[in-house]
């Protein structure tokens, strides 16, 4: 009852008033109704599940191992045996490419998890309390922001891992440091939403009632910010995923032989883009299509769930 | 508005020594030293490291090292490289126009292209061309700008037989040749700033388009053009101003990668050797250049705010 009711005070979506009109639908109609009206957002939706699952079952998937090829089967172009060709080590692409949805979903979902949770702490203490605090504070977040962000990754990452590291272990450092990077601009978003209801009069009431700080945020200001924390959580997901990919490119990222899609672009496999440029375009098609469902699927859900945010990106 | 200025401007002074400071810091938090990375293919040497490292003045402390530098920042003299001895001012102010170059060209062709797109995408809302604009600007957004380079390099050499040069030529030698090769990078860079700026002025246009006075416009038969131009656009273009700064930290990490794949000796390409040599003051001064650069054209940005819409005023 009471999170009904909280719904229907957020989203001035027409499913709202539906909602009110008739009984609740059932999450199949909901599903219905978001297909028809955000095509573009279904479409997004249905890579991101299929990305997902290939990450899941890629043992299953791949038809070769990501880091053991055969020498005799260097550069070959698309055939029977190899769906999308070999590289210059003689490993199938298209299990690499499989592979590689495992590290764009790890690193991207670690990244927003770490940083959307930060960004909640930071976010949701600077907003809450306010005064000094936030003043000084949010000077911080100002020159968290402002740095470019590749610059800041590329130093982070190369602080924090070294040639000893393993590559699995790559793969969390680089997921923690890319959420890092984004709680800057997120606790901004966090805090916003925190201010906007800080002084509301059921916050004021509970206080009067005589509960304590800690009670109020996770009673009251929580599960009230809640719907932009999960938005914006959902927006960002593709840019993880292509920063991944850059840092990646640029040597900064997860080790090999991971198979992420960016380093397989640079380094070595650069010289044979030119015998084999199907070398080139698979990886970037991949990286493409993930960070375009992500972002779909984002708009999508954040112009159904909550209005206000539209045009924030 | 002068006071404003000039707060504003004495507020950089704290801002850029903490950002100083904190990259300073980092920088020996990274693992070896530049006279490690010199030495690694003569290890055991230690004593020749040890008295190298006395001569470039690694064996001081932090902040003996950090303050000598500083010291030479505030006179306008940024060091010398320890990896070559080259003076860091001398190939800053060489390699700082070509970054400067790539950037201006990708936000002026960002610009041109985002603006008309959003404008016509607003104006034709929810009918076809619009979806086709809207999904152009989704997509310019998901291509990652390093792929897009790396295909512009390797399918024009497939298809026929040319690359775009990759050999640098100074402005100053070569106008149209140096025009000619910036130009590729530029439109990537653009394509890559675009998408954002495109949707916000979308977005922004069709909340223009909505108000009174759009319709006192047409009611008084102001004809259709000049209210979109001259009265929508003209409102519906502050906030992608403000976008500006804030796309800054997108630019110059775009700068970085395309200057890497393009082969141009810019600031990007300085700052990642320098960064994998472990050249501490070469970093130290890029970063802080950058962080001069963001912050300065946030300033600019407020000021255009305020010229944009007479009703914003600083005090």
């Amino acid at each position: 009852m009471q999170a009904e009711q909280a719904d229907a005070g957020v989203g001035v979506s027409k499913w709202a008033i539906d909602a009110a009109k008739y009984q609740r639908p059932s999450y199949f109609t909901i599903l219905k109704r978001f297909i028809r009206s955000k095509p573009l957002g279904a479409i997004g939706g249905l890579i991101v599940l299929l990305m997902i699952l290939i990450a899941i079952f890629a043992d299953i998937i791949a038809p070769y191992p990501y880091d053991e090829g055969q020498g005799s089967d260097r550069l070959q172009g698309p055939s029977g045996a190899h769906f999308l060709g070999t590289d210059n080590l003689g490993r199938d692409m298209f299990s690499r490419i499989i592979y590689g949805a495992r590290i764009s979903i790890a690193v991207g979902f670690g990244a927003v998890f770490v940083g959307t949770g930060l960004a909640t702490l930071f976010g949701v203490i600077s907003g809450y309390y306010g005064g000094k605090f936030d003043l000084i504070f949010q000077r911080f977040i100002d020159a968290w922001i402002a740095f470019p962000a590749i610059i800041l990754l590329a130093f982070l990452v190369t602080i924090l891992t070294s040639n000893r590291t393993g590559s699995v272990i790559s793969v969390i450092i680089v997921a923690i440091t890319l959420g890092l990077v984004v709680t800057g601009t997120s606790s901004r978003v966090v805090r916003s939403a925190v201010i906007a209801i800080r002084d509301q009069p059921y916050i004021e009431s509970a206080r009067a009632a005589g509960a304590t700080n800690t009670h109020i945020i996770w009673q009251y200001i929580l599960p009230n910010v809640l719907a932009p924390i999960v938005i914006l959580a959902t927006v960002q997901l593709g840019g993880a995923i292509l920063a991944e990919a850059t840092l990646s490119f640029l040597g900064f990222g997860v080790k090999p032989p991971m198979p992420a899609w960016g380093s397989m672009l640079a380094g070595s496999g650069q010289a044979y883009f030119l015998i084999a440029p199907h070398l080139a375009i698979w990886p970037g098609v991949a990286i493409s299509l993930a960070v375009f469902g992500f972002n779909m699927l984002g708009d999508a859900l954040r112009d159904v769930l909550d209005p206000r945010l539209r045009g924030s990106r | 508005m002068q006071r404003y200025i000039m707060r504003r401007l004495l507020l950089t002074i704290p801002a850029l020594f903490g950002v100083s400071l904190i990259i300073a810091g980092m920088m020996r938090l990274l693992p070896g030293d530049a006279v490690d990375l010199m030495l690694q293919d003569y290890s055991g040497y230690a004593k020749d490291a040890d008295e190298l490292r006395a001569k470039l003045g690694l064996n001081r402390s932090f902040p003996e090292q950090y303050a000598s530098w500083i010291g030479g920042v505030v006179r306008g003299d940024f060091g010398v490289s320890l990896k070559d001895q080259t003076p860091i001012t001398e190939e800053l102010a060489t390699r700082l126009p070509i970054t400067l170059e790539l950037g201006v060209m990708g936000m002026t062709i960002g610009l041109l292209i985002a603006i008309p797109l959003g404008v016509f995408s607003a104006v034709r809302q929810d009918t076809i061309p619009d979806y086709l604009a809207r999904s152009l600007a989704i997509a310019m957004l998901a291509i990652p700008g390093f792929w897009i380079a790396t295909l512009a390099i390797t399918l024009p050499a497939l298809w026929f037989q040319w690359t775009p040069p990759l050999r640098y030529t100074r402005i100053t030698d070569d106008l149209g040749k140096n025009l000619g090769q910036m130009i590729i990078p530029g439109i990537i860079l653009g394509i890559g700033l675009s998408g954002t700026m495109m949707r916000l002025t979308r977005a922004q246009m069709l909340e223009v388009l909505r108000q009174d006075f759009i319709r006192t416009a047409r009611a008084k038969g102001v004809g259709e053009r000049r209210i979109v131009y001259r009265h929508a656009l003209h409102n519906a273009i502050i906030p992608v101003v403000t976008l500006l700064g804030l796309q800054m930290g997108v630019l110059i990490g775009g700068t970085v990668v395309l200057e890497r794949i393009f082969n141009l000796p810019g600031m990007g390409r300085f700052l990642l050797d320098s960064l994998n040599s472990r050249d501490y003051p070469v970093v130290q001064a890029i970063v802080l250049l950058f962080a001069a650069v963001i912050i300065f054209t946030n300033l600019i940005v407020d000021l255009l705010y305020a010229w944009l819409d007479p009703r914003i005023h600083y005090s």
